[in-house]
């Protein structure tokens, strides 16, 4: 290095180890983008697993009956398999979830966002991705041992394995999805449009609900459509919560089975690969990764337009 | 909403009591400003507050039966005797196989992606398609690894054993991790690398003097909040066969195995008492290690932002 050596010694080294440093380069260059792809990768088998198995599930049962029936009998001996049955079990379960998250979560953005001084932000902020973080297994048993009971007390009626208590419970998880991302899009709102609306007299409310609210609506709309997708696909609290019965959910007091109750169900037994049952949680696995494919796409098309708006 | 509102509230009168419309109309444009006010704040608190009452009955039902028994004893059919040694060294098991399959993975995908690649539709594919990944279900990945690492690959991984299990969180968690690294290594400024590049330094170079040590803080938080998402999540494993009665600790990546999550749905969804508590007493256990892995991350980022 700092020995004086031969000029033509030197430039020699140079070139040889410049060669080796630009195979080195290329090389790495290479791993890294494998990294990148494998994650391509993982989205291909996704979508092969789920393909293959649901087509041998529909070689043994009619897509007819997959779609109309209001069955779902999947382990009697002369199955019905009305999907239906499991999509209003996490149809009514995500209602209720969304009808707690959307206006909590929303009214908690507008606080943190339009009240909230920047120290008490950065504080409140964290706490509640807490509420995001804490796992869903942990809420299940909250739903089961405490919200439950505390509800039986309001509605001496209610079974111990119920959709309102699951749904609730759930609704609570989804809260910082929805303030989350309904603040981003409420924070990205340019200032001159509320400073506008205190020019012309209005008060801190009016300029939040009227002006800033509605300018952030489609960033609003996508929080609740990502919500409703989380909620969707969340297992652990209804698997624990909402009771394992596959019949047609109704109302919010019965016992009801999600889509994603059933995979765990089944899976948590003893299900041997090939079998009609083992093919059927991939035709339910199928139906379920369409749903929040669309909501997440809807939803990150809502997103692109409140960031090119402003 | 405010002129609607001014006939009401000009009954309770404005401070003069009985002045003009637009002056009681004004009190009552304030009265609802300050209900709004309280509104929007007890909504940011409701989220706080059960969280803190789902800690406290965690703990009061769950503490007074964790012990060193309960720690150290294997599953059991009876209440008093079970205990949760098995799922615990499968959980530290996962996390360890998980760390070590996810972070290179996840960390070279971020800087190709941040440091090397073009801005070309293939690109923009891969991004397209890490966001979507990460709001996939997490009951979708189980089904993944249960066609593909359990069944397909099981003479590799020993079917439903812990590596199956490992590399199913790993791709759940993959998303997150690249997304933070991504993150991190976009706060970088351009002349760090441009500084590098004058002296000569390849990319890779730059990458691994300069870049990667400034990135760590930000990546290594998000790994870690992401392998604590891991540690948490139940249904996968579910799905790919981790087992809810086990009586031995695990041996090796081939073994089979238990988790915390699974150990307490398990007792969850017994009916007898004693295993509800045992639930809760298991819950502790797990947001003790939550809260491990969780301050670990904390305290590197503190550490590193200090030096950085």
């Amino acid at each position: 290095m700092a020995v004086n050596a031969e000029r033509s010694a030197n430039s020699e080294l140079w070139q040889r180890d410049s060669r080796a440093r630009h195979f080195r380069e290329r090389a790495i260059k290479i791993v890294l983008a494998a990294c990148a792809y494998a994650s391509v990768l993982t989205t291909f088998g996704i979508v092969f697993v789920l393909i293959f198995e649901t087509i041998n599930f529909f070689r043994e049962v009619s897509i007819l009956d997959f779609l109309t029936s209001t069955k779902w009998t999947a382990s009697f001996a002369n199955p019905s398999f009305g999907i239906i049955v499991l999509a209003s079990g996490t149809i009514l379960t995500t209602l209720i979830a969304i009808a707690v998250a959307l206006p909590v979560g929303l009214l908690a953005a507008i606080y943190l966002s339009e009240y909230a001084s920047p120290r008490l932000r950065r504080w409140l902020k964290p706490a509640l991705e807490i509420l995001a973080g804490v796992p869903t297994i942990v809420y299940g048993y909250f739903a089961l041992t405490f919200v439950t009971p505390l509800l039986q007390n309001a509605i001496p009626s209610l079974p111990i394995f119920n959709v309102l208590s699951a749904g609730l419970v759930m609704g609570v998880m989804i809260i910082p999805t929805i303030a989350s991302v309904s603040e981003d899009a409420i924070y990205a709102v340019p200032r001159s449009l509320r400073e506008g609306a205190y020019a012309l007299g209005a008060t801190r409310r009016e300029t939040a609900t009227r002006i800033v609210v509605p300018a952030a609506l489609s960033g609003i709309v996508a929080a609740t459509i990502l919500g409703i997708s989380r909620a969707v696909g969340e297992t652990m609290i209804v698997a624990v919560a909402a009771g394992n019965l596959a019949q047609l959910c109704l109302s919010p007091s019965q016992s009801c089975q999600t889509m994603t109750a059933f995979i765990v169900q089944v899976a948590s037994g003893d299900t041997p690969t090939g079998s009609l049952t083992y093919s059927t949680i991939f035709a339910v696995g199928s139906t379920l990764f369409l749903m929040t494919l669309v909501l997440n796409i809807v939803s990150y098309m809502f997103v692109r337009r409140f960031r090119e708006t402003y | 909403m405010a002129t609607k509102s001014g006939a009401p509230a000009r009954q309770k009168g404005g401070p003069e009591g009985g002045g003009p419309v637009f002056r009681s109309s004004m009190s009552a444009r304030h009265t609802l400003d300050w209900v709004f006010t309280a509104l929007v704040f007890a909504a940011t608190m409701i989220g706080l507050v059960v969280l803190a009452v789902l800690l406290v009955d965690v703990a009061r039902d769950g503490l007074p039966r964790l012990s060193w028994e309960f720690i150290t004893n294997f599953s059991s059919s009876t209440p008093e005797r079970t205990g949760i040694y098995p799922a615990l060294l499968g959980s530290l098991w996962l996390l360890g196989l998980t760390a070590v399959v996810s972070v290179p993975l996840g960390v070279g995908a971020a800087i190709y992606l941040e440091e090397y690649a073009r801005d070309n539709w293939l690109t923009r594919l891969i991004e397209v398609n890490i966001s979507n990944l990460a709001g996939v279900p997490s009951i979708i990945y189980g089904l993944l690894g249960l066609g593909i690492f359990v069944n397909l690959l099981g003479s590799v991984t020993g079917g439903q054993s812990l590596i199956s299990g490992a590399l199913t969180l790993s791709l759940l968690i993959l998303p997150v991790i690249i997304i933070a690294t991504r993150e991190a290594f976009r706060t970088i400024p351009n002349a760090v690398r441009e500084g590098g590049y004058a002296l000569g330094a390849t990319r890779w170079e730059v990458i691994r003097s300069h870049l990667l040590p400034m990135a760590l803080p930000g990546a290594l938080t998000g790994t870690i909040l992401a392998l604590s998402r891991a540690i948490g999540e139940t249904a996968p494993l579910i799905v790919v066969g981790a087992a809810t009665y086990i009586t031995f600790a695990p041996e090796g990546p081939q073994s089979s195995y238990s988790a915390l999550p699974i150990q307490i749905y398990n007792w969850v969804s017994q009916p007898q008492e004693g295993f509800q508590v045992a639930a809760a007493a298991g819950i502790v256990v797990l947001m003790l290690v939550l809260l491990l892995t969780n301050s670990v991350a904390i305290a590197l980022r503190n550490r590193y932002q200090r030096r950085g």
